[in-house]
This record gives C-alpha cells, structure tokens and sequence, in this order.
C-alpha cells in the first residue's frame, strides 16, 4: 500500500522590542497572538491529552515532564484556527503550525497564511503599544549571536518502516538540500569556522547525526516519535535541519522534493551509495561554497558535489514515480526539482528571483558594492535580519516581492482562502470547519480531537486518529447539514 | 558564485555589451542599473536606523 502524501510544518519566529529594557520574549509573544482577531475573544482550549513528545522513535522513553499548562495559562497560549493550524506560544517564540496537507503548494499557502495572521497580530498588537516599545517578529531561525530557533517539517510515514532507513536514505539528501532550500546567512557561528556569507542559517548549528534533542546538541535526523495519529499504523518524522523559507518557490521545493525521497524510503525503494563521510562536515563545508563547484567525500571515497547528490536523489525519483499511476502533483514536482537543478549546475544566478540565499546574496552584494561595504558591515547584518522583518512595508522580502525582484509561486488568492478555511483532504477539515462553524460550542481542540461543550454536562471528544479521514469528502455533507454542534455529534453517531 | 567570480562575469558582460553597442541592449542595461539604484535607495529608505544598535540588541532565547 502506498501511503498517500501528508505534511505539515511549524515555524517559530524570531520577536523583540524597539525598548531594550525590561524586554520579555515570553511575555511579548502571549501579547501578540492574544491580538489575533476575532480568536483573541474566542476561548478554546488546546486538547494535550494525546501529547507524548518524549517518547523517542528508537524505542524507548525519556525521562522529563509532560507539558500540561492550566486552564487560563492554556486559554493564552494556544490558538487553534478556524484554517486547522494552530497559533500559539512555544518557549520564548511565537509559534505557527500549518494544518496538516497533502501536497507542497498547499503547505506554501498555508505557510504564507501564517505570515499574515502574524502580520495581523503585529499591526493590532503595536497600535496597543507605545511607539518605543514597537515589537518587531522575524521569520529567520538565528540571532547571529549562536542562538537558533527552529522550523520543522512532519512528514506521516508508515511505522512498519525502520527508523535506522530512514537516517540512512534521508542524510545525504538533507545535508544538500540547502543549495535550494537554504534561506541564506551573513557570517558565521556556533564556533562554527568564517564565512562572509552562507547558504543556510541553520546549518552552523548541528553536532551529531541522531538524537531526540532538538535545542541543544541538535541532531540533522531528529528522533521524536509523537505521531499525532494511530501508532501503530504511523510514525511522524519530524524533521529539525531545515530554514524557514521566506521565498515560494524555496519552501515549495524544500518539502516537495523531501516528501517525494520519504515516499521512496517508506515503499522500500533502495537508494544507496550516496551515504556521506562526515555529514556533520558536509553540512558546513556546503553551506559555506556559493559556487555549488566544491565537492564532498562519500563514505565509498567517491566525491560529490551538492548538486551530484541531489541530482542522484532525482533520477531515483524518476525511476520510482514513473512505475506508479501518474500524479499530476508529483509530476510538477521533480519537474520543478529537475529544472533547479540544472540550472544550480549551471550557474546559479539565473535562480536570483526564486531562491532566499540567492535573492538575499543578489541584494546584499549590490548594496555593498555600491556603498563600498565589506561583508562585515553592519547594515549588511541588518538587511539580513530585515529580509525576515515579517511586515509587509519594512520587511526588505516583501520590498523585493513588490518591486518584481521575487517571483512568487502561489497566488495571492490562495493564501487569503488558506487564512481562514482548513484544506479539503485531511482531518483539518474537520477540525477547521468545526471552529468556524461552531466556535462557541468547539471546548477544545487538538491534532488528533475536537472537544465540544454543548451545554450539558459532559465534554465530547470526536477523535480524529487517522489523518487522512475527516475530510470533506467523508464528514463534509454531515457538517453541513448539522445546523448545530448537538446535531452534529448525534449525526456523527448516527 | 563568489563575489570575485560574479565581478569577473560582470566586467566580461560589459565588454560584450560594448562590443556590441546595440542602442537597445544598451538602453536596457542602463535601465536595469536604474532599477536596481532606485532599488537600493528605497532599501536605505525602509532600513532600521542604527543598525549597529539593533543588530547588537537582536538577542533569542534559543527555542524548539
């Protein structure tokens, strides 16, 4: 059986003040979600009940406390919406999840959508503040100062497939990713060696190959085994290596071309010969090459570039997909992926429209050349950060995106819709439709259940354990023709 | 493509364009120059004052 496509990403974002003194990331980030409209005055619940992040994909658990934040506590940190994502506070960081997808150009508008509920929170958050204490959120993973915080991507998979082949098949395809998925980075660090300028942001900061950690000693193939679904049917890959995108087309190709090689792992597909030496090595020396020309060693002594790699990655695709029925969605992807590459091969400058390293590079070194900056210059560091700036007037991304520099991938159209309405072939229609349909009656909410509170008194709980059902096609009649959240449970029964 | 690398290609593309000396490639070529000038300028328009300060000041807790 092949299972069908079905990702989701979270993105944290980056926050600070314009006022220094007495700044709170905490506080600040409960501030600005709490001025999304009109959810700020809607209270519902986040559902933790099926939460189990410490359970580890190798087979056994670790110690440590379950997060279970009491009801007020929970009430502000978490937004779940009517588009089947959730808003929320993660840490120190405000935090965005998609609703879960079935293919990458809905994940762009999903993300994209994400983007502008942030922006929106922004704008009604700083009318509430004072001028000299302005927030400022980013869509970036570092500071530059050593600390970074994530974007992740979650791929559904099989659980009879063995974890030990997925790091096998997937390393030497996540190390190379970057050279169209990287977000691009002035600098270096982490103890990291120099570099004026890189291809990713996040690559300075892994040290080891496998591990549950993912803040400190972070690990390229990260073992949380939390599957938001059956367990015994799946497992979530939750992948920690990746940037957050500001480019379409970047985040387009970055899960597109990975959801396509974890297909391949999870059908018993074999790709070998492309394991590397030294991925952790591999990871900054590729980072570091902007001509994509140097090579890395492969653990046969062979040496590959980048492109090599990600062109052997391909042409396995190609040999898999073309054995399956013809899926329009796959199609444009290794097509996209195929024509990305060649011209990575090439030169890459004729991607200076589509790809965040090379759109930020092409910005960066005109600014410095005309100004007669070296790349140590600290307006470059800013324009760097200011790439991120998440608002659509001062962000440098979107002065780009205005201006014709960026070629967008999704239409504006399609980010609107996914603001507010859940996709139609996952369970996140379900979840989604249901808040917006019934939000006073919705109690609670997770990936895995809808709680609702109809006024008597228990507390319903609709489980929604396989992802793929609670899609329109399965639940979209019933919900509709329920006229309220009690007819709807006893439909549901029914 | 390094810095040095893309200057090379830039200076050999301008010989190639005087070599040439088409009115319209030379047209379009000023023009993309003044797009990318008014480009620039709006960019110091909208950049953060005191970057130095601010970049300084752009401290996270590391998160995930």
């Amino acid at each position: 059986m092949t299972t069908k496509l079905l990702l989701g990403t979270e993105t944290e974002y980056g926050i600070t003040s314009k006022k220094q003194e007495g700044f709170d990331p905490v506080t600040a980030s409960l501030f600005l979600i709490n001025h999304l409209r009109p959810f700020s005055s809607l209270r519902i619940l986040w559902d933790y009940e099926n939460e189990d992040p410490l359970v580890d994909a190798r087979g056994f658990i670790v110690e440590g406390e379950k997060e279970r934040p009491s009801q007020e506590d929970n009430f502000s940190l978490n937004k779940p919406l009517d588009n089947g994502g959730r808003l929320y506070v993660d840490g120190a960081h405000p935090e965005y999840s998609t609703p879960e997808c079935t293919n990458p150009r809905d994940i762009v508008a999903y993300e994209k959508a994400g983007e502008l509920l942030l922006q929106l929170c922004l704008e009604n958050a700083n009318r509430a503040r004072k001028d000299d204490d302005t927030l400022y959120v980013y869509k970036n993973n570092t500071d530059g100062k050593g600390n970074s915080y994530g974007y992740h991507e979650n791929y559904l998979m099989k659980r009879a497939t063995a974890f030990e082949k997925i790091v096998q098949g997937l390393t030497p395809f996540l190390v190379t990713r970057q050279i169209y998925a990287g977000a691009g980075k002035v600098g270096t660090e982490n103890r990291s060696y120099p570099a004026d300028y890189q291809i990713s942001q996040r690559a300075d900061f892994f040290e080891t190959l496998i591990d549950l950690n993912t803040m400190a000693k972070r690990p390229i193939i990260n073992t949380r085994d939390e599957p938001h679904a059956d367990s015994k049917l799946f497992r979530r890959l939750h992948i920690i290596v990746g940037d957050a995108n500001m480019s379409e087309f970047s985040t387009y190709l970055k899960v597109g071309a990975a959801a396509l090689v974890l297909q391949m792992i999870d059908n018993n597909h074999e790709i070998n010969g492309l394991d590397l030496a030294n991925p952790l090595e591999a990871i900054k020396a590729i980072s570091r090459d902007l001509t994509l020309k140097k090579t890395v060693r492969l653990a046969n002594g062979k040496e590959y570039t980048a492109v090599e790699i990600q062109k052997a990655y391909l042409d396995e695709a190609y040999k898999y997909f073309s054995k399956l029925e013809r899926d329009p969605k796959v199609d444009e992807i290794l097509s996209h992926w195929s024509d990305t590459l060649e011209k990575l091969g090439k030169d890459p400058y004729e991607l200076h429209t589509h790809l965040d390293w090379l759109i930020k590079y092409e910005l960066l070194n005109n600014y410095a050349q005309k100004k007669g900056f070296g790349w140590d210059n600290q307006r470059l560091a800013m324009m760097d950060l200011q790439y991120h700036d998440i608002r659509p007037d001062k962000g440098l991304y979107y002065t780009l995106l205005r201006d014709g520099y960026v070629t967008p991938f999704v239409s504006e159209g399609a980010i609107l819709i996914a603001k507010d309405t859940p996709p139609r072939d996952t369970r996140a229609f379900f979840r989604g439709t249901c808040i917006k349909r019934f939000p006073k009656e919705v109690y609670a909410a997770s990936w895995t259940s809808v709680l609702f509170d109809v006024g008597n008194s228990t507390i319903k709980r609709v489980p929604l354990f396989n992802p793929l059902r609670g899609s329109e096609d399965i639940v979209g009649k019933i919900i509709m023709k329920s006229e309220t959240a009690e007819e709807l449970l006893r439909n549901l029964a029914g | 493509m390094g810095a040095q690398e893309r200057d090379r290609k830039k200076s050999k593309e301008k010989t190639e364009k005087t070599e040439e000396a088409k009115p319209e490639v030379v047209e379009k070529g000023k023009k993309i120059k003044e797009d990318i000038d008014d480009l620039l300028d709006k960019i110091d328009d909208v950049l953060e004052e005191n970057a130095e300060e601010f970049v300084k000041n752009y401290v996270q807790k590391g998160g995930e």
